[in-house]
């Protein structure tokens, strides 16, 4: 089966555990105010490139991934959903270690078939929650964010590893009332096994001027590295809250 | 058994010289944490503070701060030197006093008087005139040899870096012997081997005979060196602090003879340990006290200098000595030879800060053990100072008790040495092949008259078939000069102290080197899957090459340019073997400017892979600057497909990362996150962590 790909990290460390493969899939439906990587928005764009391919490329080089595998990123992976569930059956087959790192929009109740290939063969996701609240979420992405919660909710009731992560971004993602209340929500998740706070930066700025799309957070400055840990021990307040209750009532 | 051997379990290391059997009969595999290391000691701090403002001082005087112009250094050349005689508990300075350079012109007078002039200061006019009229040098016996051919490939830059003018180095003494055995029982040693030589006297009789002699006359220097200090080294090392300080003797004594491009110690550390456990056993030294031994060793290593040109320092881009210390790697048996010495060396990382020397090299293997990865990645994340080699490749051919000289050459310490080769620069063969021997710089004819190229575009199957016979060519040249070069140095400059510390019968490496790897890989790549059009001057001899269309590159796990790549070092290993080399060396090559990539770049015109005249190469066997586009693991797949087995001196790959690229905090990358909810806060739905991104493997 044959999947869009923008491009391939062969070194991948920073999504998901260990060293990994990282494939980042062309197109996203979203729009978000502060992604980094706006040329992989277009669909059907970059390489068609075989699942097979892929896999043999891990596999040549398998004694560099020894604690890590194969991460899916994007763009939206979920866009290729059926690509995405192909290239994990096929790593799970060969024992590689799947991760997908997603915003979780596309998950939808009609796709439920879809969505139960794809988790059969998937042993973590990187759910990025990039707002609480809907009408902000809508602002910064042009979607609502039910389809993430309800795909968290989904990814609880397969008992799939979750670890939530973040961008914040200065005025719009860190403000500390939300940060809690994220934390508080993801703190009811069993699955939810780590948190992730990714400061804002604009290394991808120079993308938007190539591609002549107007950049929205002109002006925004990047997120220093100690701000970003703040935020992640607001967010992790709140699930500590949360869990402290939910013991307390058992 | 000999009282300075009390508690060592016996084994053939007693009747023979032989130091690894003593290790592998004594030494304590450690598996535990760095939890039990010493901080620096109040006398350390202070002397380090010492070597700091001397260096400044050093800085600000230019970069030399003192050196001897009249006396020739020799192993007992000079009285004792120190910082601070009362708190330094291992001693020894090259000349009488420290960040004082020492007058080595064995090598070459020229040279040596070329240093002092550039630093400010002027060699005594009767030593040049010696070293001119009576005593011949190194260099001056190179020259007496070499053919109008030779000088014509050094000066067109297409061979480089020759140890010609200087001493080749890359040759590690056993400093280990000194403190197990004594200097008197290795003189013993040395007289028997004079005594067992055959009788008919062939000249490589004789030449043995004689250099056996020299060996035995530096060994006794190397006793006296210890008197000057006032210690009796004629006998074996009785505790871990008389061990460090012999076997810094061996090695001073070296440096002291030789200015060798690669000056490396061995492979010391498990070694020491073994007296370290006895100390500690018997209650002889506390901790605190080893690593301040170790400590005070160690510093003495940072400050070995030696007297060198501006031009050389810009060769190597610094002024590196390449004291190379191998820590750790597995032992024949299984069992890892990582103990809390190896835990100890790295340690001065942190008790003295980072530096380039000594060049601690972990002889990685994935089987070390977990705790001592975790420490070589904590140190590597604070130090930058730590180099990485492969045991688990290395070990197969050299055994558990080889070492590395300079960056990446390996052999078995005291048991094999190397010719040190420089290199050839195969990308401006490639456009020797092009031109028909002609320098596309100069415009000389530096190569035999073969018929250049004539068309617009360059074929393949034409190029290849003219590459292969000028590598055939230049490997020959290549050979016979470095022939003359290891004749003149043992003739002229011989490491009588350094083989000394070497067994009887020693195995040659006969090093050779390749420059421009990535450069020609990519070259042949674009003439075979693009169109590369020729653009000749009004002299018809090609200057600058068009590409038209992409071409695989080097660098990106892509077997169709990886496989040339792997075929040129094949087929020039293939010429080198064909060339008789000097007293049976083997050959071997080596793919690893690391930094001299620059000059080399500088002297090689335009290359057919669109890299411009004087741009720089990439350094040793890396992809060119930029063409790698698929992340670090498919660059060094590309690099993985070399094969050793041709080029057994080491190929390397200069990597730099930005820290946030290899994972998100120091504490993740050793994988020594702490839990989240440590504080007893319980947490039903499993417990929350920093994410784990895996050990450092």
């Amino acid at each position: 089966m044959q999947g869009w790909v923008h491009s391939v990290e062969s070194f991948g460390t920073v999504d998901g555990p260990g060293v990994r493969m990282v494939i980042f899939l062309q197109g996203c439906p979203m729009r978000c105010a502060y992604c980094h990587n706006p040329d992989t928005w277009q669909e059907k764009r970059g390489t068609l490139t075989d699942a097979e391919e892929l896999i043999e490329r891990f596999l040549r080089n398998r004694s560099y991934y020894k604690n890590g595998g194969i991460t899916v990123s994007g763009g939206e992976p979920l866009c290729q959903v059926e690509f995405v569930t192909n290239l994990f059956r096929k790593a799970k087959k060969e024992g590689i270690s799947t991760c997908l790192d997603t915003s979780g929009v596309m998950f939808s109740e009609v796709l439920l078939k879809e969505y139960e290939e794809l988790s059969a063969v998937t042993d973590l996701v990187l759910l990025d929650v990039k707002h609480t609240d809907n009408e902000e979420h809508r602002k910064l992405t042009g979607y609502s964010n039910d389809a993430t919660f309800a795909f968290l909710e989904y990814l609880e009731e397969k008992k799939i590893p979750v670890w939530i992560r973040r961008v914040a971004v200065p005025g719009y993602t860190d403000e500390e009332d939300e940060l809690l209340r994220l934390g508080e929500y993801i703190g009811g998740f069993g699955c939810v096994r780590a948190v992730e706070v990714l400061p804002y930066h604009v290394m991808g700025l120079s993308k938007y001027k190539e591609l002549g799309i107007p950049y929205r957070l002109e002006g925004v400055p990047q997120m220093e590295a100690e701000d970003a840990k703040r935020c992640r021990q607001i967010i992790l307040q709140g699930v500590r809250n949360r869990r402290n209750r939910t013991d307390t009532t058992a | 058994m000999r009282e300075e051997w009390r508690g060592f379990k016996s084994g053939v290391w007693e009747r023979e010289i032989n130091t690894r059997d003593f290790i592998q009969k004594n030494y304590f595999s450690y598996e535990g944490d760095e939890s039990f290391l010493a901080g620096p000691t109040e006398a350390t701090k202070a002397l380090w503070e010492q070597v700091l403002e001397l260096s400044k001082q050093e800085r600000e005087a230019g970069g030399v701060l003192d050196m001897d112009t009249s006396v020739i250094s020799t192993i007992t050349s000079h009285g004792p030197g120190y910082l601070d005689k009362n708190t330094e508990k291992i001693v020894g300075f090259q000349t009488d006093k420290p960040f004082k350079r020492s007058l080595q012109p064995y090598g070459g007078i020229r040279m040596a008087a070329k240093a002092c002039s550039d630093n400010g200061y002027e060699l005594d006019p009767q030593i040049e005139e010696f070293f001119t009229v009576h005593r011949k040098t190194h260099n001056a016996g190179v020259f007496d040899a070499y053919t109008p051919e030779m000088r014509a490939c050094r000066s067109s830059h297409i061979i480089t870096g020759l140890p010609d003018a200087y001493g080749r180095g890359r040759i590690i003494g056993d400093y280990r012997r000194v403190a197990l055995y004594g200097v008197d029982r290795l003189i013993e040693d040395k007289e028997d081997q004079k005594n067992s030589t055959r009788t008919i006297m062939y000249s490589d009789v004789i030449r043995d005979r004689e250099e056996l002699s020299e060996q035995i006359r530096a060994l006794k220097d190397l006793k006296k060196l210890g008197e000057i200090y006032g210690f009796d080294i004629g006998r074996p090392a009785g505790n871990v602090q008389e061990a460090i300080q012999w076997l810094y003797f061996g090695y001073l004594a070296a440096v002291k003879e030789q200015n060798g491009a690669a000056m490396s110690l061995g492979r010391t550390s498990t070694f020491l340990d073994i007296y370290a456990q006895r100390d500690l056993a018997e209650g002889r030294f506390t901790e605190e006290e080893i690593q301040e031994f170790v400590d005070h060793f160690i510093m003495k290593l940072r400050l070995v200098k030696f007297a060198r040109t501006p031009e050389y320092n810009a060769l190597f881009s610094g002024d590196p000595t390449w004291v190379t210390e191998s820590i750790g790697g597995i032992g024949i048996d299984g069992r890892p030879l990582v103990t809390k010495m190896s835990f100890r060396y790295l340690h001065t990382l942190q008790n003295l800060g980072a530096a380039p020397e000594p060049n601690m090299t972990v002889l990685w293997s994935t089987r070390l053990p977990l705790a001592f990865k975790r420490f070589c990645a904590k140190v590597s994340i604070e130090s930058s100072s730590v180099q990485y080699e492969n045991d688990d490749l290395m070990r197969v051919t050299h055994g558990d008790d080889y070492a590395i000289a300079c960056c990446v050459s390996s052999m078995r310490v005291g048991k094999e040495m190397q010719f040190f080769g420089a290199r050839a620069n195969l990308a401006k063969c490639l456009l020797y092949a092009i031109n028909g021997g002609v320098d596309e710089i100069t415009k000389k004819q530096v190569a035999p008259e073969y018929r250049p190229i004539t068309s617009e575009y360059l074929d393949y199957d034409e190029v290849m078939h003219k590459y292969s016979e000028m590598m055939k060519w230049l490997a020959r040249v290549y050979v016979n000069t470095l022939n003359i070069i290891h004749f003149m140095h043992d003739k002229y400059c011989y490491e009588k102290l350094q083989m000394a510390l070497h067994d009887k019968k020693v195995t040659r490496w006969f090093a050779t080197g390749i420059a421009g790897l990535s450069v020609v890989a990519d070259s042949l790549s674009a003439i075979k899957y693009a169109k590369v059009k020729v653009i000749r001057d009004a002299d018809g001899v090609a200057v600058d090459y068009e590409v038209e269309g992409d071409f695989p590159k080097y660098g990106n796990d892509d077997d169709r340019v990886d496989e040339i790549a792997r075929d040129v070092v094949h087929t020039f290993m293939q010429y080198v073997k064909g060339n008789h080399t000097y007293r049976g060396g083997i050959p071997t090559t080596s793919i690893l400017t690391i930094t001299s990539n620059v000059v080399y770049g500088k002297n090689t015109g335009s290359t057919p892979d669109g890299r411009k005249a004087g741009q720089p190469f990439a350094p040793g066997a890396n992809p060119m600057h930029g063409r790698d586009s698929h992340g670090a693991i498919a660059s060094l797949a590309s690099v993985s497909k070399l094969p050793f087995r041709d080029a057994q001196d080491g190929i390397s790959n200069t990597f730099t990362v930005i820290p946030g690229a290899l994972g998100k905090e120091s504490v993740v990358i050793s994988s020594d996150f702490a839990l989240e909810f440590d504080d007893g806060c319980c947490t039903p739905a499993g417990s929350m962590s920093e994410p784990d991104y895996g050990t450092a493997e």
